[in-house]
């Protein structure tokens, strides 16, 4: 959570902080070019499901890298991170070669740093509002890659943070959801001392970042780290139990579960409503991407099949989009292109993932919108589309994208992947009596406290967002533990 | 982990398991079914939950030899286990007393028909069953099925048992004969989509469970589409039973078969690596 400003200042005037500050001046500092993160080559990379992209800072990139950073005595970087890290101090500190306490600074704040310094969206959050972007029209301090940096060396060490676990209090509170937010909570509520079980739906532990973010940006066994921690602390975990369908709430309310915390994300994906959607070759992203990283389709011995195209359109511009169009490219697509309805400039996916995408060949068809999907027997075999232009600004402040009457075009393809979104899971909602639910279909909670209408039912991450951000819906998670603990607490008391 | 407490060949490639779940044997009702997964590279595949027993905590499945994960779960044995089953999933059948069912179940369509006619008869329901499958060796659950029917119509393709003839003579027989509320069809997808055309002609509303491809079951996908009227609907968490006569089956079919090509090749590598070992 983010401190005020006198507590980042005296934090900052710790003896060794103003030691480092005094060893290298501030001209130095800014002189310093920002480190590249190595990567494995393009044509390497793109043939490959699981070799991660970014190879991670060497200890002395990262150190240099740290060094650029000013220890700003007004540290903006932190009014765009949305969980509040310290992020001076955690730098401050790799720069003087104490990593283990970097990735203390950070778990203060963060529960999944590995996660978030690889797919947090740094160059709209702290990095946008780094010092060298704000005042000095440079490139940002490489805060995400420093972040991953800290991240790494710790799962590489033998060293860890040691994370402190209350005595058991005995209370039982349930998590409906092994998303982000879901692991996060359950890492605080077990901290404090309660009795922890996630419910999860699917065969595998870890929401999206199992079955949607590939294993070339963000590797399982980096997810499974965490939950190993969890497991360690006293988390217990049960898959294949969808909250509302295997037991209902109030079943689990029977069996003496105190509260609980839904985390349940925003799994459906959205369609367009165009003829021809329905035919064999047009999917949804999550299918896709379910079918490659959660069940393994593509290689040998896995029993899902995947439709692999030769020639693959991937409608849309977020993240899933990037995710799906560079899962095709390394599934084997000849042609690999998304196509957007706004401008390249306009693009909502992490500026990293574009830049990667382009280095591998991906085509980027703008101002397009499909109108309808061709087919032959019941395949897809094109796409028409509809040219944009960008009109007026819309309330959001981005140039609305309006057709331009009478141009279209047919783009043959043979799968189409859409990833134009997704709507809140409905099981949830539809299962407990007395939840207010927007009607964007989310649920309703005090931003304060995170508690929903129903007394003993916290929400957060994408069920009350709608598709938002890991680190969001895991700073939900340990927002809802705080307040969810304070109540238990006074309860206990009285 | 879900061990299989009871094994029985039903016909050639069909198997009745009886499985240890016994939180969804608890909370199951008819129209559900589960989603199962056998070994760690396992597919995701929907089964029908014919039935369950509360006391012994377990549920019955009926699995036919198809692809490469039917045949993995048909080759486990009585104390082994299916990696991961979930459920139950789907919405149940809207049982109520609607006066003389017919129930039209075409080859494994026996399974996931069973707690229907068992559901609707204990609502209070007349039910004549018609059970059809191409030859006598392919009818199922014929005992089963008879004792919870008012009537029971065995029909085969060629002839082999009961009447000779495609399902929909035997439909048109009882409909020409008496007055139909409801008519419910489960089976291979073109005899529902033939089922649906018969009763269209004489105005009875009718009901089918689609057997769509899934993949996680929980509506994250979008796999198990289907259009029913004018919308698009997923056939996990919409269905997987709906109005027969607004759903276009047509493209119901092709979906069917929009993996088939990948589905032969897994089908014959697994073949092939079962031949050498
Ligand atoms: C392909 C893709 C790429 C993305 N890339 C990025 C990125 O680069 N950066 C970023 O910050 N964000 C990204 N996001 C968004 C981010 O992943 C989500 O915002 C985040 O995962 C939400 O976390 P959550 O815990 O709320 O939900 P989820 O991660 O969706 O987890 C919810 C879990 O709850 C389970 N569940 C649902 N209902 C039930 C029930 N009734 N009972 C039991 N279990 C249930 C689900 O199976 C699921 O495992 C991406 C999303 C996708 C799909
Ligand atoms: S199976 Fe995935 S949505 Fe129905």
């Amino acid at each position: 959570m983010k401190q005020s400003l006198d507590y980042y200042k005296e934090l900052r005037n710790e003896e060794w902080r103003v030691a480092l500050r005094k060893n290298i001046k501030a001209k130095e500092r800014i002189a310093k070019e920002r480190v590249e993160m190595p990567e494995v080559p393009p044509m390497v990379r793109s043939k490959s499901q699981t070799t991660e992209v970014n190879k991670g800072l060497t200890k002395e990139m990262a150190v240099e890298e740290a060094k650029r950073c000013m220890d700003c005595a007004n540290p903006t970087c932190i009014d765009g991170c949305p969980v509040g890290i310290n992020i001076p101090k955690f730098i401050k500190h790799i720069e003087n070669e104490e990593p283990l306490k970097a990735i203390a600074t950070l778990k203060e704040s963060s529960a999944l740093p590995a996660a978030c310094g690889r797919v947090c969206p740094q160059e709209k959050q702290c990095e946008a509002n780094c010092f060298y972007t704000l005042k000095l029209n440079k490139p940002a301090v490489a805060i995400g890659h420093l972040e991953r940096y800290a991240a790494d060396y710790e799962n590489n060490s033998d060293e860890k943070v040691v994370q402190e676990v209350a005595p058991s209090n005995g209370i039982k509170v349930g998590v409906v959801g092994s998303g982000p937010s879901g692991l996060a909570f359950a890492g605080d509520m077990v901290k404090f001392g309660y009795d922890v079980t996630v419910f999860e739906a699917l065969h595998e532990i870890g929401g999206v970042l199992k079955y949607g973010i590939p294993e070339f940006r963000l590797p399982n066994s980096l997810v499974d780290v965490e939950i190993e921690s969890l497991k360690r602390m006293g988390v217990k975990f049960e898959t294949n139990f969808i909250v509302g369908q295997t037991q209902t709430i109030e079943q689990l309310r029977e069996q003496g579960f105190k509260s609980f915390y839904v985390a349940s994300g925003a799994g459906l994906p959205r369609f367009m409503n165009i003829p021809g959607e329905n035919v064999n070759g047009v999917l949804s992203a999550n299918e896709y991407l379910t079918r490659v990283n959660l069940m393994f389709a593509g290689s040998a011995e896995a029993d899902t099949p995947v439709i692999k195209g030769k020639n693959v359109a991937v409608i849309g511009g977020g993240n899933t989009a990037m995710d799906a169009v560079r899962t095709a490219i390394r599934m084997g697509a000849e042609n690999a292109m998304i196509i957007y309805r706004r401008s390249l400039e306009q693009l909502p996916a992490r500026a990293e993932e574009v830049h990667h995408a382009k280095q591998e060949g991906v085509f980027f068809n703008t101002l397009k919108n499909p109108i309808e999907f061709l087919h032959e027997s019941g395949k897809l075999n094109a796409v028409k589309v509809q040219h944009m232009e960008l009109g007026e600004p819309d309330a959001s402040g981005r140039r609305r994208p309006i057709p331009i009457e009478g141009k279209t075009e047919i783009i043959p393809i043979d799968v189409a992947i859409m990833a134009i979104g997704v709507s809140p899971n409905p099981i949830i909602p539809n299962s407990v009596k007395g939840l207010d639910i927007s009607k964007w279909g989310t649920i309703e909670v005090s931003e304060e406290t995170r508690q929903s209408s129903v007394e003993d039912i916290y929400a957060g991450g994408d069920i009350v967002r709608g598709g938002a951000t890991v680190i969001l819906a895991m700073g939900d998670g340990r927002d809802a533990a705080a307040s969810m603990h304070k109540k238990l607490q006074a309860e206990m008391n009285n | 982990m879900n061990k299989i407490v009871k094994k029985e060949k039903l016909a050639e490639r069909i198997y009745r398991l009886e499985v240890e779940a016994p939180l969804i044997a608890a909370s199951r009702k008819a129209g559900n079914f589960i989603i199962a997964r056998t070994g760690k590279l396992g597919e995701r595949i929907p089964l029908t939950v014919v039935d369950s027993d509360l006391d012994k905590g377990t549920i019955t499945l009926v699995v036919q030899e198809m692809g490469v994960s039917s045949k993995k779960i048909c080759a486990l044995n009585e104390g082994e286990y299916i990696t991961d089953l979930v459920g139950p999933l789907g919405r149940p059948t809207d049982i109520k007393k609607v006066g003389t069912i017919l129930a039209c179940a075409g080859g494994l369509g026996a399974a996931p028909m069973l707690p229907i006619i068992k559901a609707f008869k204990e609502a209070g329901n007349r039910v004549i069953t018609i059970l059809a499958a191409r030859s006598k060796d392919l009818l199922i659950l014929k005992e089963e099925l008879a004792a919870n029917s008012d009537e029971f119509i065995i029909m085969t393709d060629d002839g082999t048992e009961g009447k000779k003839g495609l399902i929909t003579v035997g439909m048109e027989e009882v409909i020409a004969r008496e007055k139909i509320d409801e008519c419910i069809a489960v089976g291979p997808g073109v005899m529902m989509k033939f089922c649906a055309l018969t009763t269209k002609k004489h105005n009875i509303p009718t009901m089918v469970s689609l057997n769509a491809i899934m993949v996680d079951g929980t509506g994250m996908c979008g796999a198990c589409r289907v259009t029913v009227g004018d919308e698009t609907k997923f056939t996990c968490v919409d269905g997987p039973e709906f109005d027969a006569h607004k759903i276009d089956f047509d493209e119901f079919l092709l979906r069917l078969g929009g993996y088939k090509d990948q589905e032969n090749v897994l089908l014959e590598n697994f073949e092939k690596s079962c031949k050498l070992k």
